[in-house]
């Protein structure tokens, strides 16, 4: 398989490819571009599960596979791209590709009815290529590439329906969002390159992850006594926590919701909001280098640890107050973002990364059940309005269902429980504070009670749709026929598939048999049921169930035991606390706070940019040119006045001359002869007597 | 004053009087004739010289005037063909009608 | 300045003038002929007989005859109903004035006209045909063919186109 490795770029390449035929095909080749990006991406997991297989089959040699090129030359350095094959990459290349795929059948059904369906899929298979570059890249200057491509085909899709004002709004305000974290990242990698002189990850030793570089970093102190590889790890977390949501930069995702639900389910659950967690993984051996006597962790995984501890719970507490089904979820994917990078704070790269690796699975697989429900509710997204949607949608409801239960970490059979379970198992045994547990934990009660509410909200009690049917205009194409309904195969059997897989992800990584974490860490690994009574995991464990079982009573409790009459009856919460509920509803204020702030300012500057350009840069080119146009009209003055006229003069005195001249020539023999007569008389009178004298 | 100047006088005197009227005459023939008048009055001047000269046996000046009444000769019976043929194209001897060249 | 030389000067000078002067055009060409006559007598008096004797030949015999052949040609009422010096005949006539007042200022000056008479030359006929035929054969042969061009040209040019069209 080792041929899998210098061909490691087909992997990206191949949607990427799909996408730029697709954006050259008519708006009715539908079948076309469906088949160009689902094969590209089906090519592609084939690879990827090609590179997995080689991985696995060279466990115990190199771990780290590479291949580096020289792009082009400036002074005397060169810079050189290259892709990389490691455990890490070959797990997110595999995810991403098979999550990829399923969503993107899953699309072929949920936008039949749209007329822009070559315009999605060509801008998917984009995404899924620049995504899949993030991840095979082993330069920092190629991922940024990628990265900023993922960005840009975020914003693409989220504004997909362009002519809704909200939409664009959105897409601007994800992309902007991201572009401000993106400045950190920017100077961190310039920062990382002036002190390695090299962007390449792994480079037979030379590379900035690799051991000479970073004892150089880990010496090297800057302000406030960080370490520069401290200082470089906070500014690269900037930009992932930009693009993974983290808090204050979380504000785009809710409002990302604004795009298609595949759009949604992709993007904002499985794959680019996880490129931050993975940009985190990546450069990890950075974040972690520390000089041999420091025991306690670097500053950096402090700050990442306690950033993700605090959107951690900060997304569960609003996601208890919100209504529409998809912000629901929005913010519940800001909370296990959260969680991940608490998870690489406290316990590193196979800790955080199981977790992303089932939450993509369950995460995508809720949010394309909620696109099935809000497709079979004719484009219904406030959960006011449904109910009773276990009836009429079976196959939905299961695998929301089984996606609802892996989320909040039902023990033992669910693969979100092993994931999360990970995490608080190692913020318990955090050295520097417990904090990051209680968070955490308190989270995960949260957590199982807003689903607990959503499933109730949405799947039982009796249906309110056709009473609250006239109230509301729908946001699909669908013609509104009040009657929720199944969707089609086509959408229900990628759910299936998810829903296998959320459930049985979680056996991988037990602590008994915990392979995955083995496989990223470079260890061998053996099964072995003592691994339960190692000191600390049987109590987590236990105490963590607890907290579920206790959210999902609390949720039965508000929103089980007496269904829900109608879309008009207040929240159960809602009526207890009604002040704190309508600050958690209004998500904290922090984008009126922003609105009032930054964005206000920003306008600002952009007035006073304005008025300098108008008058101050445009008056200098203005006076520049009026300077010239008055010279050029002295010019035109000297010309005319005096060169033209004194030229002219002289002309005219040379016509007059030759007139005058032309007097002599009267046609008159006997005149020429008596000039000559004259002449002679001259010469005479020269020659006899002017040599005399 | 001798002979010889006497003879050059003379032949200066002819020659003036064939310019005058070679200047004066409208007639294109008679301006002719002041021609050869000039060219007579050199030919005298030849001779004089040849008779008064240093070396009057080499013969020069007759050889001279005899050239000089050939060509004269010649170009008379030229010229009053040219004047013929400008009378039968503009049936005028007037010389101040013959203005063509005028610039 | 002998008696003759004062006569036959008087003639000479008498003729020409009269021929640059007279109205009739055919009057001038006959005291032109006159006036050749005397500078034919001239030469005579001077012991160039050869050159006297042409002269009369073809000066008198030959051009003036032609001259008055030519004026006869263009004869008609319009010629001669002209006056007979045209407008600006008075700045020749100070033109041609000037001329002799500056030659005959040169002649009087000069140094080479104080000599002392040397004898008769003599001139014979056999000793000119002998210097044409040694001496002067080149300008002979030259005039002859100058004399044929002037002659095959003279009837050329004054040839009646009018014949060639019929």
């Amino acid at each position: 398989m080792t041929w899998i490795v210098p061909n490691l770029w087909l992997i990206p390449a191949l949607p990427m490819f799909a996408a730029a035929i697709g954006a050259l095909l008519r708006q009715r080749d539908r079948i076309a571009a469906a088949t160009l990006a689902i094969g590209s991406i089906a090519i592609s997991f084939l690879l990827s599960i090609c590179a997995l297989l080689h991985i696995l089959a060279n466990r115990t040699g190199e771990q780290v596979l590479t291949f580096n090129f020289r792009w082009f030359q400036f002074g005397n350095e060169w810079l050189k791209l290259g892709w990389m094959l490691d455990p890490l990459t070959a797990v997110m290349l595999v995810m991403v590709t098979f999550v990829g795929l399923l969503i993107f059948i899953y699309s072929v059904g949920y936008m039949a009815h749209d007329e822009n369906f070559t315009r999605f899929f060509c801008f998917l298979a984009l995404f899924a290529g620049a995504m899949l570059g993030v991840v095979i890249a082993n330069s920092l200057l190629l991922l940024f590439m990628c990265w900023e491509i993922v960005g840009l085909t975020s914003y693409l899709l989220i504004g997909f329906w362009y002519n809704k004002p909200e939409a664009a709004a959105a897409a601007k305000k994800a992309f902007i969002t991201t572009r401000i974290g993106d400045l950190g990242f920017l100077i961190g990698m310039v920062w990382l390159y002036a002190q390695s002189h090299t962007l390449l990850f792994y480079d037979a030793g030379a590379g900035c992850l690799e051991h000479s570089s970073l004892a150089h970093l880990i010496v090297t102190t800057t302000t406030l006594g960080l370490t520069a590889s401290s200082a470089i790890g906070i500014l690269i977390f900037c930009g992932a926590a930009g693009k993974s949501g983290q808090v204050p930069l979380h504000v785009w995702l809710p409002d990302a919701m604004e795009g298609p639900t595949p759009v949604s389910a992709l993007i904002h659950a499985a794959t680019m909001v996880a490129a931050g967690v993975f940009l985190i993984a990546r450069i990890y051996p950075l974040m972690a280098a520390h000089a041999a006597a420091v025991l306690s962790p670097t500053i950096a995984l402090q700050v990442v640890t306690w950033v993700g501890a605090i959107t951690a719970l900060f997304g569960a507490t609003i996601a208890v107050a919100q209504f529409d089904i998809k912000r629901i979820l929005a913010y519940s994917t800001i909370s296990q973002l959260g969680y991940m990078m608490m998870g690489l704070g406290v316990g590193g790269v196979s800790v955080g990364m199981f977790h992303l690796i089932t939450h993509a699975f369950f995460k995508a697989l809720l949010f394309l059940g909620a696109g099935s429900v809000i497709h079979g509710c004719n484009g219904e997204q406030d959960i006011r309005h449904m109910g009773g949607l276990r009836r009429h949608m079976p196959i939905t409801f299961l695998t929301y269902a089984a996606g609802m239960l892996a989320l909040c970490g039902v023990p033992f059979f669910f693969s979100g429980f092993w994931s999360k379970d990970a995490i608080l198992h190692a913020s318990h045994n955090w050295s520097i504070s417990q904090l990051p547990f209680y968070m955490g934990a308190i989270g995960a009660l949260l957590t199982a009670f807003y689903m607990t509410r959503q499933v109730f909200y949405v799947f039982a009690g009796n249906n309110r749709l056709e009473a609250a049917h006239d109230a509301h205009n729908s946001t699909n194409a669908h013609p509104a026929t009040g009657h929720p309904h199944e969707s089609p195969a086509v959408m229900t059997i990628p759910l299936v598939i998810l829903a296998a897989f959320a459930v049985l992800l979680g056996f991988i990584g037990t602590p008994a048999w915990p392979w995955f974490q083995s496989f990223l860490d470079g260890k061998p690994t053996e099964f072995s049921w003592g691994a339960f009574l190692e000191p600390g995991i049987i109590p987590v464990m236990v105490s963590s169930s607890l907290l579920v079982f206790l959210g999902i009573g609390l949720g039965w409790y508000f929103y089980g035991r007496k269904p829900i009459e109608s879309a008009d009856t207040p929240d159960a919460v809602g009526q207890l606390q009604p002040s704190i509920y309508s600050v958690l509803n209004h998500a904290y204020y922090v984008d009126a706070l922003y609105d009032a702030t930054l964005i206000r300012m920003n306008t600002w500057w952009a007035t006073v940019c304005d008025w300098l350009d108008r008058w101050v840069w445009n008056g200098a080119v203005q006076t520049v040119s009026y300077f010239v146009v008055g010279i050029a009209h002295l010019d035109d003055f000297f010309d005319a006045a005096i060169v033209n006229s004194g030229f002219d003069e002289g002309c005219q005195n040379v016509s007059r001359g030759g007139r005058i001249l032309s007097l002599f020539q009267n046609g008159q023999v006997q005149s020429y002869m008596r000039i000559i007569g004259c002449a002679l008389i001259v010469l005479v009178v020269f020659l006899l007597w002017g040599a005399k004298v | 004053m001798n002979s010889l100047q006497s003879y050059l006088l003379l032949s200066s005197l002819l020659f003036s009087i064939g310019l005058a009227g070679a200047l004066t005459r409208r007639n294109a023939i008679l301006v002719l004739i002041g021609i050869e008048l000039m060219l007579n009055a050199a030919n005298l001047n030849f001779i004089a010289f040849w008779r008064y000269g240093p070396a009057p046996e080499v013969l020069t000046g007759i050889m001279f005037t005899i050239f000089s009444i050939s060509i004269a000769a010649a170009e008379a019976a030229v010229g009053l063909s040219i004047i013929l043929a400008a009378y039968r194209h503009s049936r005028t001897t007037d010389l101040d009608q013959m203005n063509s060249l005028k610039g | 300045m002998t008696t003759s030389f004062m006569i036959l000067a008087v003639l000479t000078v008498a003729g020409t003038a009269a021929a640059m002067g007279l109205r009739n055009a055919v009057h001038c060409v006959l005291a032109l002929a006159l006036g050749f006559a005397g500078i034919a007598m001239l030469y005579l008096q001077l012991g160039a007989q050869f050159v006297g004797f042409t002269q009369i030949l073809v000066y008198v015999g030959a051009v003036a005859i032609l001259a008055v052949f030519a004026i006869m040609m263009t004869h008609n009422d319009k010629s001669m109903a002209l006056p007979d010096s045209h407008s600006a005949w008075v700045a020749g006539c100070i033109v041609a004035v000037a001329v002799f007042a500056v030659l005959a200022r040169a002649i009087v000056s000069s140094s080479a006209s104080a000599q002392t008479q040397p004898p008769q030359p003599a001139a014979t006929v056999q000793q000119i045909g002998n210097a044409l035929m040694h001496r002067f054969v080149m300008p002979l042969e030259i005039m002859g063919l100058l004399l044929t061009a002037a002659l095959i040209g003279a009837v050329v040019i004054a040839m009646d186109r009018r014949e060639e069209m019929k």
